[in-house]
Parts: structure tokens; sequence; C-alpha cells
């Protein structure tokens, strides 16, 4: 068996709103659109990787948040309604999709080697929450890849952004060992923000774009700060960086899904790609690819 | 119909243990036993509504109220989900939470209504109403726990819900389903070893229950914050629920407390507590956090003084929109202090020598207001005119908020509401350019209370301001 690799990792948010303006079938309100930057910035994305052969999509969400160790999606097929319950006027979208059981057992399992407190979930009523949905539809609308989700330990609130990396670092590993062992070809998504400072009202159409903007100049700043380390390749700087700008950005990678990326991708040296940023209730959001298989020299 | 009032409160655990598997363990089982005395209790009571205030349901727009009489599903908790499902099918009050929402609204809150079919009810308030309205005969309402509310947020929350339990004559359940000590061991354990986390923790569980054994809930909620800091990891802000819960009770320390069960949920500190409103015949307060009727603070965060503008308007540079118009305007002076006069340094100086209002029996007398800032003397939405003369483009809803605004002020400075204003005259400068926008805000504002009111076109006011009204208040009893 070939030996498995990651071909590419990408920073994909999740704001429901992204798939609010898309108007899919799958969603039941409409709009108007809204939020094109970003959009459009997916639309980059699935074009840049459209020439690449992959088995699946493992992807990170903060929105399944498990207190009690990390856990995995563990049944073949899920479907069901997804409503988002801080924005259930946007987002009320029919999933319909398939896991990579094999791939997450895999990982499952390097996991709870290297001592991490793990978990199957194989409860056939589970619903999927709204940010695997929403990153996985603007990912792959087509839905046509299996997926491995894999849940947001909230080890920030428990003890520390320094304890949640150094977890997420460990799972990193082994999830990259056990995409490796699998002979698969991957895809590795964070569906995470990155600032994080919400608006706390609505404008009477959500997708009113004359009210859409960063919630102050500071997030916009640690947001650039962070992006143009993406970009020139310096993704350790990230991670060291990870504690002030998860705690002064309110940064949504509190969840762990930028420090698991980096750790997965073994810390990239290359340069990332910005393919799109926009703000969405205020938050600050990046579509960044890493194209992994253009550097597998200099990575082997 | 009028008079209700809260029968009873509870705070009440949002683990699925104590319905899936209170077998597994024996603190459990009390845990559930308790939920069922509770659920007796309230039948007893012959309550007709439960209201949740859940932890487990966040919300960042505002604050959000389920209006959807008949919610099912299938709930699965994302970290408990091998212990099993719990379908449901709750009654919900939507009446009492379309009330709720308008009465949030009336005292400066951000609310919404939700019915959707799907919409994902919380593992806590799941787990409340399965165990304490089994049978679904009592309706109940749901109530978002908001990210951003602090305590004068969260205190007036509790007080828009009173409004509508008395409004409509309610023998209403106050129930926070809420941890204590909310740490979780962040391994899987075996049931058998269920413990509290830590002896910090139970100390603190220790200490909460004393307080409200006694029935000193708002020794509790003014704690709060302390709480937090001490035993709770930051899932939500702050130990809010107390807040609420404590305004829904007056925000006493007299009521009568009863632990009915105090044990750990993997770890987190679990408790099912009774408040009987009856005094306990103990002392009241303690501390003296202030109280609040109305909210305040700053949720506006997407709106533009110039939201309206027309494209001419659109090009004014925003920092010309809001001039301090004692610069060219007419001398400010000290409102002046005859018997019967109401002042307030919320409210703008006067251009002469009046006072802001004044009583006389039981009716008070505003002077003309208009929009000009308390201390800054800036005019929002513009001046309509520089200082010499020049029309200026300028924003007349944005005025006319900040006439309504600074009118509430005052009336609240008499011990007043708005709901008793009975009488207004209104004065534009432009009665054609600026009628519809003063009109449109007077129908959210006002309006909404139905003074009599009278509007008249005038040459000029004596700052550059566009409108100014005169008011007329029947003072409560």
């Amino acid at each position: 068996m070939a030996k498995g690799k990651i071909v590419a990792g990408c920073l994909a948010p999740h704001p429901p709103h992204l798939v609010y303006a898309e108007n899919p079938p799958q969603n039941e309100p409409v709009a108007e659109g809204g939020w094109e930057q970003l959009r459009w910035g997916y639309e980059r994305l699935r074009a840049s990787l459209a020439h690449l052969e992959y088995d699946a999509i493992v992807l990170l969400s903060p929105h399944w948040q498990t207190y009690v160790g990390t856990h995995f999606l563990g049944l073949d097929h899920f479907k069901g309604l997804s409503v988002d319950p801080i924005f259930p006027n946007l987002f009320r979208y029919h999933y319909d999709m398939n896991v990579d059981v094999g791939l997450a057992t895999a990982i499952h399992d390097e996991a709870e080697a290297a001592g991490l407190p793990v978990k199957m979930m194989e409860n056939p009523d589970f619903r999927v929450d709204y940010g695997t949905i929403t990153t996985g539809h603007l990912f792959n609308p087509d839905w046509d890849k299996p997926l491995v989700v894999i849940s947001s330990n909230r080890s920030t609130a428990y003890y520390s952004v320094e304890v949640m990396q150094e977890i997420m670092i460990e799972l990193g590993k082994a999830t990259r060992k056990a995409i490796e062992a699998s002979g698969k070809r991957v895809v590795v998504l964070a569906s995470n923000s990155l600032s994080h400072r919400h608006f706390t009202t609505e404008s009477d159409v959500p997708e009113d774009m004359s009210k859409e903007h960063i919630t102050s100049h500071a997030m916009h700043l640690w947001d650039m700060r962070m992006i143009e380390y993406m970009r020139s390749g310096q993704a350790q700087r990230i991670l060291d960086e990870m504690p002030e700008f998860t705690e002064q950005a309110i940064a949504e990678s509190d969840g762990g899904g930028l420090s698991w990326l980096l750790s997965t991708l073994d810390v990239p040296k290359y340069p990332a790609i910005l393919h799109g940023y926009g703000t969405i209730i205020g938050t600050g959001n990046a579509v960044v690819e890493w194209p992994c298989h253009a550097h597998e020299v200099s990575e082997a | 119909m009028s008079g209700g009032e809260v029968v009873a409160s509870f705070v009440v655990p949002v683990h699925p243990h104590t319905v899936l598997t209170p077998d597994r363990n024996a603190g459990w089982r009390r845990l559930r036993d308790a939920f069922d005395e509770a659920a007796q209790t309230i039948r007893e009571l012959e309550a007709d509504l439960i209201i949740i205030y859940s932890t487990t349901w966040p919300s960042i727009i505002g604050h959000q109220i389920q209006a959807d009489p008949n919610p099912e599903w299938v709930m699965v908790d994302h970290d408990f989900h091998d212990l099993g499902s719990i379908p449901y099918s709750f009654n919900i009050d939507a009446e009492f939470a379309h009330a709720w929402d308008e009465a949030n609204q009336k005292r400066g809150l951000q609310s919404r209504c939700v019915n959707y079919k799907g919409f994902p009810i919380d593992v806590g308030s799941v787990v409340a109403l399965t165990l304490l309205n089994p049978d679904n005969r009592i309706p109940a309402v749901i109530v978002s726990s908001n990210m951003y509310a602090n305590r004068s947020e969260t205190t007036v929350l509790a007080k828009s819900c009173l409004d509508v339990v008395e409004a409509q004559g309610r023998r209403a359940v106050a129930v926070t389903a809420m941890s204590l000590s909310n740490r979780m061991f962040t391994d899987f354990i075996a049931p058998e070893d269920d413990k509290i986390h830590s002896l910090k923790d139970d100390e603190w569980n220790q200490k909460i229950l004393e307080f409200l054994g006694q029935g000193r809930l708002e020794d509790v909620g003014q704690l709060s914050r302390t709480i937090h800091q001490q035993i709770r990891v930051q899932k939500v802000v702050a130990f809010k629920p107390m807040w609420w819960l404590s305004a829904m009770n007056g925000n006493r320390n007299d009521l009568t407390g009863r632990i009915m069960a105090y044990e750990a949920i993997h770890g987190a500190g679990c408790a099912v507590v009774h408040i009987d409103p009856a005094s306990s015949g103990v002392g009241d307060k303690e501390y003296d956090e202030d109280d609040v009727e109305y909210y305040h603070g700053e949720r506006d965060v997407l709106d533009t003084v110039d939201d309206n503008a027309d494209e001419t308007e659109a090009t004014t540079p925003l920092l010309e929109v809001e001039t301090n118009a004692a610069e060219s305007g007419p001398t400010l002076w000290e409102p002046t202090d005859a018997e019967g006069s109401v002042n307030t340094a919320a409210a703008p100086k006067p251009v002469g020598a009046y006072p802001h209002a004044r009583r006389v029996g039981n009716m008070l007398f505003l002077s003309g207001v208009g929009p000009r800032q308390p201390g800054t003397n800036a005019i929002p939405g513009g001046p309509i005119h520089d200082g010499d003369g020049e029309p200026l483009p300028y924003d007349i809803k944005a005025q006319t908020h900040a006439v309504v605004n600074n009118v509430k002020r005052i009336v609240e400075e008499a011990g007043a509401t708005m709901e008793n204003v009975v009488d207004v005259t209104t004065f534009l400068v432009d009665m054609k350019r600026d009628f519809q926008g003063y009109n449109e805000v007077w129908a959210e504002t006002l309006g909404k209370v139905g003074p009599t009111r009278t509007t008249l076109a005038i040459d000029a006011l004596p700052t550059p301001i566009a409108v100014e009204m005169k008011v007329i208040v029947h003072m409560p009893e």
C-alpha cells in the first residue's frame, strides 16, 4: 500500500451566513446574496483544488464542542436537518453526508495511543453540528467525498490556550500518522474564524453589506498579522503567538482547529494561499490553502 | 387579568444523566429523585407556566425565546451521546413567548422569538422540561443565555418576563438550568468514581447552597462574578442565571430555600434547589448593587447616524454628523430650581433660565426638549446649519430619537416612565422635509405609548436643531 498523504490543508470558516447567501437547495431560508468576498474565496479554493484527486476530507469543527475528550463521528452515514441555534433565521440545512469511519477510527486509535482521551460517536440520532455542515458544504457542495469529523475539545476553557495547543499538536501528529498509514489522499480542514468578536445586533436584512465590517481596528490588525504569517510561510510564528492572538482577538482558534491543522501539516514553512478574507457579523474570516501537493519534495 | 406571580423557583442541573442513566450512580439517582419531587411540587402549586433560563442555549444576537408551540425532535448530547437519546415533544406557550419578546423590547433589550421546525432545543432545557413537566400538562417557555449580557441586561430580562407574568395573571415557576461549579473531568470516568472535581469547587458549592438554603438569592446573584472566577469554566459569561433568578424573585434575600439534592455529575456541581417566595423572616439585602428597570446598554452597533440619508447626505463626512452646538449657539444655563423643579445631568443644559421639568400636583410639565446630548452638547444626526447659517444635511430620524431619549431621561428622573406621558407638542422647522422621518420614529417610540400629539411647523429654534418636543406627564401614584 502506498503511503497516504495530505494533499492540501485549509482554513475553512463556517459562519452559516455564507451558506445562507449561496441559496443552495438544502437550505430553507432565502437570501439576496452577501459576503461575496468570502464566498468567492471559497470558489477560488475549490478551483485551486479541482485538479487534485483525494479520497476523504478530515474536518475539525469548533461547534461540536466536547468537554470530555476528543470525539469522532463513527457511523457511515448521517442525514438530517441542521438548525443553527444562534442564527436559525439563516441556517436550516438538510444534510446528507458520508463518513470515512475507517480513517476516523484510525485517527482515533493513533490519538489514543498518544495518550489523548478519545471516543467514537456511534449514536444514530446524533445531529451533526452546523459548523461541520457549513464548512462541508462550502468546501464540497456536491458532498461526494466522505468526511472524518473531529470534535473541538474545549481544553482552552479548562486550562489555557497553551495546554489546548499542546493537545492539538499531539492530535495533529496522530492525524498525520493515521493518514499516512491509511494509504489515502486526504484534505484537512480547520473550520474556524480568526477574530471572533460579534456584533450583538443584526440588521433587518442580514445580508445588508452596508452594515458589515470588522468590530474593531485591533481585530483587523490581529487578523492581518496572522494572515501575513500564513502568506509568508511562518506557521511556527502563528503557533508561537496563538495564546496572545486567541485572547486579544477573542479568536475562534480557542477551539484548537488552527493549531491542529498546522500540526497536521507538520508546521509548514511554505507560503499559504489566501483565497479570501471578509467579516461576518463583525468576525474576521479567511479562506486559506496550504498547497501541500506542490511542496511534496521539500516536505519529504 | 392581572396579579400574576412567581409561585416557586428551582435550580436544576443540565446533564442528561438524570434522564438517561440515573441508576448508574447513587448521586445521580438522588438528583433524579429530587427532580421528581420538584415536579410533584410544581403540580401541587397548580402552576400554569414553567419558565426556563438555560445556560446551555447561548445566544449572540440578543435574547432568543422559543415560540414553537410544539417543538419535537430527538436530543443527543455532544459529550454524553453514548448514554442514549432523549426524544422530546414539548408544550410551549407561544403567546407568552411573543408577549415576553415585546416586553423585552419595551425595556430596551434586543430580543426575538424563534419558531422553526427542527430547532435544536438545548440539553439543559430538554432535561428540565422532561423531568419537571413529564406529562407536558403545564405550558413552558425557554429563553437563551446571551453571551454578552451583563447583570443589568439579565436583570431587565427578568423584569420584562415579570411584566408579562403579571399582565397575564400567571402562576409561574422560574427555573434556571445550570451547574454550580461547572468543571467536569476532562477524561472518561466510571460512574461509580464520580465526585466533585476539587475540594475548592465543593467548598464554594457548599457556600452557595448555604446561601440558597437561607433564601439569600440576591446575595448569590451579587456574588455571581466572584463565583464565576472561582469555580466556573468560561462556557458562558459569569454566573448569570442567578442574576435572572434573583430578579424573578424581586431581588430578595428573605426567601425560603431548600436544598433538595447536591451531587456530582462527571465532576460538575449539580443541585436541585427549591426557592419558595414566602419570606423566611431572615434579613434582607447585604449588598447594594444598583437595581435597574431599563436596559440602556449599547446594542445598536450596526447603526450609522446617516443611515437613511439621501445621496447628498451620504457624502457628508461622519465627523460632521455630530457637532457641538454650543460652538455657535446660545449660552447654556444651569437649570433653575423653583419648587417642584425636576432637573438632571442626564439631559442637555437649558438655553435659558428654566428647569428641565416642573411638577404640579400629579402632573409634570417638561420644558421644550431637543436632541442635544448632555455633556457634549452634540446633535445626533447633525445640526441643520453651520455657524454662518449655511444649511447642512442632517438626519431627522437620529434627531428625533435623541429627543425621545432626552425626554425619557427627564421623565425617569421625576420618577415616572414613558408610559405616563399623556400629551406631546412637537415643533419642526421643516415640516415638508422632516415630517415623515419624525413620524416613523414617533411610531416606534412614543406612538407605542399613546399620548395625544400636536405637530407644528415653526420658523426656527434657538439651537441648530430640527425638532423639539413639549411634553406633559401624568405622574404615577
